[in-house]
């Protein structure tokens, strides 16, 4: 007996029972859902967390000061005192064909003033690069100058949450003059809302300064050192020797010789990015784990259904064995039947889980990613789950003695 | 010259508690090429595991089973049934056939594990055959549309669908009424007739009737072995008579 024969054979004996058929096609579909769905989803938060993180920075490299070390106590991150302003200049002047803006970057929380609101908030004295390098965007106003800087100009942009607490909802603050730390400073312009970043920090709270004003009026500090600087690279590509062009060019202005370790660090969004890599990575992984338990449980749906489909037609099988169906044929058949069942309920299930991505995405808004691979897999996978979950009842089938199964009452 | 069936010093021992039950105890048996063989017996007597064994269904627990010249007593499951598709055709007493399947389709099943036939020539031999027992125009009826007797001629045209040289039937008539059981029995005279050897049980003296040969079982022994004029077959007019006399 050839095997598309029997393969009808098969097809025909689940047609006699459709609805039994189509119940156990679906446990297997609802578990190839689960796992395309969660392969969606999964690739869907990973697309979205790296839209985040890339507006973070236009191509985003940050250099910091080394930690500076007091006796046994650590400093933090960019306390180091040996990174100025000049730095930065001499990177935008020298490497000018690797980033395409630098800005230095120096941080103070202050307490703001206007008339009888006050607000204790973040001042970022930056360079006008800043725009370019962190995507910052200016809706009302203007953003200040190279002129202002170099002339350490009492000017500012407020963050949109810093609006919200010095300013009533219908007053416009570009114009305006608010004290900082009891130095006035006049807002030239607003910041486009940005949000919370991914570490939930608002990052709409925020003053903006010329770093010049920042260190002169505002820190007080004889030292001009900066917190860190950001730099946007022309490519991604050139990250490598961009990095290695920075530490050089700052190992040299340092006086570092070769035996010193470098007295700054680099970071860039490669490594945030790993980061979200492996968290999504982990859940992904536990996304795919339940739905491979789906397919368990739908795969033991099955199994149950052969067993029973196996004991209901037992005379079937007699008769078949009785009229010439060896073991082998009866196997054969029986696994046929699960394997069709479930890829039937696997290519069903592949033809869902899209859809269902595609309405999880669009609810979400998030990209919708539907691998072709997934899909192939999945429909693959649905088969092995028939042909593993059908062959014990097929099995079982095929070791019965005919003329038990005739008399079987 | 060989027989078509031969059996020698057969038994079949059931342990059922304590008590071995022999089913067969040291039965021989003989039949040649185009007899038409009656088992009788009561429920009991082994005459039900004689046929199943014969039938290569079940296997004996000792004895020698010679059929059409080879012996058959300890085969693998898959070689007996390689037997019983090319050798043996069955006519049951509940029919058994596949249920929501056309009467075609089960008349060309035991086709479907020989494969010697194409799916064309298959299907046209399935034609002739119900066209033989009479139930032309009914190939598309599946089992629930046919009566009793129909079901039990698409039984035997199955049974003949691989050309074999013996057909048994266990109690061919058992769950039919008297005029379809005259129907069926008539059929197994002409295919009787027509040389094909058929071995059946049966415990109604008028059914055997129609076989030449009475094998009588009792106790798992053969109690008599006579050969008769096999002159069951009926007219039409005692058919009708019958008939009359089963409605009275």
């Amino acid at each position: 007996m050839s095997l598309l024969t029997i393969f009808r054979v098969s097809l025909r004996a689940l047609g006699r029972n459709f609805v039994r058929s189509f119940l156990s096609c679906l446990g297997i579909g609802v578990g190839i859902v689960a796992v395309i769905l969660a392969m969606a989803i999964g690739q869907g938060a990973k697309t979205m967390m790296v839209k985040e993180i890339s507006s973070m920075g236009n191509n985003l490299m940050m250099v910091f000061p080394e930690r500076r070390n007091q006796g046994p106590v650590s400093g933090g991150m960019g306390q180091g005192q040996n990174m100025t302003a000049g730095d930065a200049e001499a990177v935008k002047k020298e490497l000018g064909h690797l980033v395409q803006g630098v800005s230095p970057m120096v941080r103070t929380t202050v307490q703001m003033m206007y008339a009888a609101k006050n607000w204790s908030g973040n001042v970022q004295g930056v360079s006008p690069d800043i725009c370019l390098i962190s995507n910052w965007t200016v809706t009302d106003g203007r953003f200040f100058t190279e002129e202002e800087t170099a002339q350490c100009a009492r000017v500012c942009l407020i963050g949109t949450t810093v609006k919200g607490n010095l300013f009533a909802d219908d007053e416009d603050p570009v114009g305006k003059v608010i004290r900082l730390k009891n130095m006035t400073f006049k807002i030239v312009g607003v910041l486009g809302s940005k949000g919370a970043n991914n570490w939930g920090q608002d990052q709409d709270d925020v003053v903006m300064a010329p770093y010049t004003s920042v260190q002169r009026y505002l820190q007080r500090s004889k030292f001009r050192t900066i917190n860190m600087m950001n730099i946007s690279l022309v490519s991604m590509d050139n990250l490598e020797e961009t990095t290695r062009e920075v530490s050089a060019l700052l190992r040299q202005r340092h006086h570092l010789a070769d035996y010193q370790d470098d007295d700054f660090e680099t970071r860039d969004t490669t490594e945030i990015m790993n980061t979200i890599g492996s968290v999504t990575g982990i859940v992904g992984a536990l996304l795919l784990i339940f739905s491979v338990i789906t397919l368990v449980v739908g795969g033991i749906g099955i199994m149950n259904i052969m067993l029973v489909s196996v004991t209901e037609r037992i005379k079937e099988i007699g008769l078949r064995m009785a009229i010439g169906a060896t073991p082998a044929n009866i196997l054969v058949q029986f696994i046929l039947e699960a394997v069709v069942l479930s890829t039937v309920g696997g290519a069903a299930g592949v033809v869902i889980g899209i859809g269902c991505s595609y309405l999880v995405g669009f609810m979400m808004g998030w990209p919708v990613l539907v691998a072709t691979g997934s899909a192939v897999m999945a429909f693959a996978i649905s088969s092995v789950v028939g042909l593993f979950f059908g062959f014990y009842p097929a099995y079982r089938a095929s070791k019965l003695n005919p003329i038990d199964c005739l008399r079987y009452e | 010259m060989a027989h078509l069936i031969e059996i020698r010093d057969m038994y079949k021992i059931y342990e059922i508690g304590d008590e071995p039950v022999h089913a067969l105890d040291g039965v021989s048996l003989s039949v040649d090429e185009g007899e038409f063989v009656a088992i009788m017996g009561s429920s009991g007597s082994g005459k039900s595991t004689m046929l199943n064994i014969l039938g290569c269904l079940d296997v004996p627990t000792r004895g020698s089973y010679l059929l059409d010249g080879t012996e058959v007593a300890a085969r693998t499951p898959t070689e007996l049934a390689h037997i019983r598709n090319r050798k043996l055709g069955f006519v049951f007493q509940n029919f058994n056939l596949l249920p929501r399947t056309s009467a075609l389709e089960n008349v060309e099943l035991p086709d479907l594990y020989m494969g010697r036939l194409g799916r064309r020539k298959r299907r046209e031999r399935a034609m002739e055959l119900l066209e033989r027992v009479g139930l032309k125009g009914r190939e598309g009826h599946t089992p629930a549309q046919l009566s009793g007797g129909q079901q039990q001629r698409v039984a035997i045209a199955r049974a003949l669908m691989n050309n074999p040289p013996v057909v048994f039937a266990d109690e061919p008539t058992g769950n039919l009424d008297t005029k379809s059981s005259v129907e069926i029995m008539n059929l197994f005279t002409e295919l009787s007739r027509e040389g094909i050897t058929i071995v059946m049980v049966t415990h109604e003296d008028d059914i055997a009737a129609y076989a030449r040969r009475h094998v009588v079982m009792r106790d798992g022994k053969i109690m008599r072995d006579d050969i008769r004029d096999g002159s069951g077959k009926k007219t039409q007019d005692e058919v009708a008579k019958l008939v009359k006399e089963a409605l009275a």
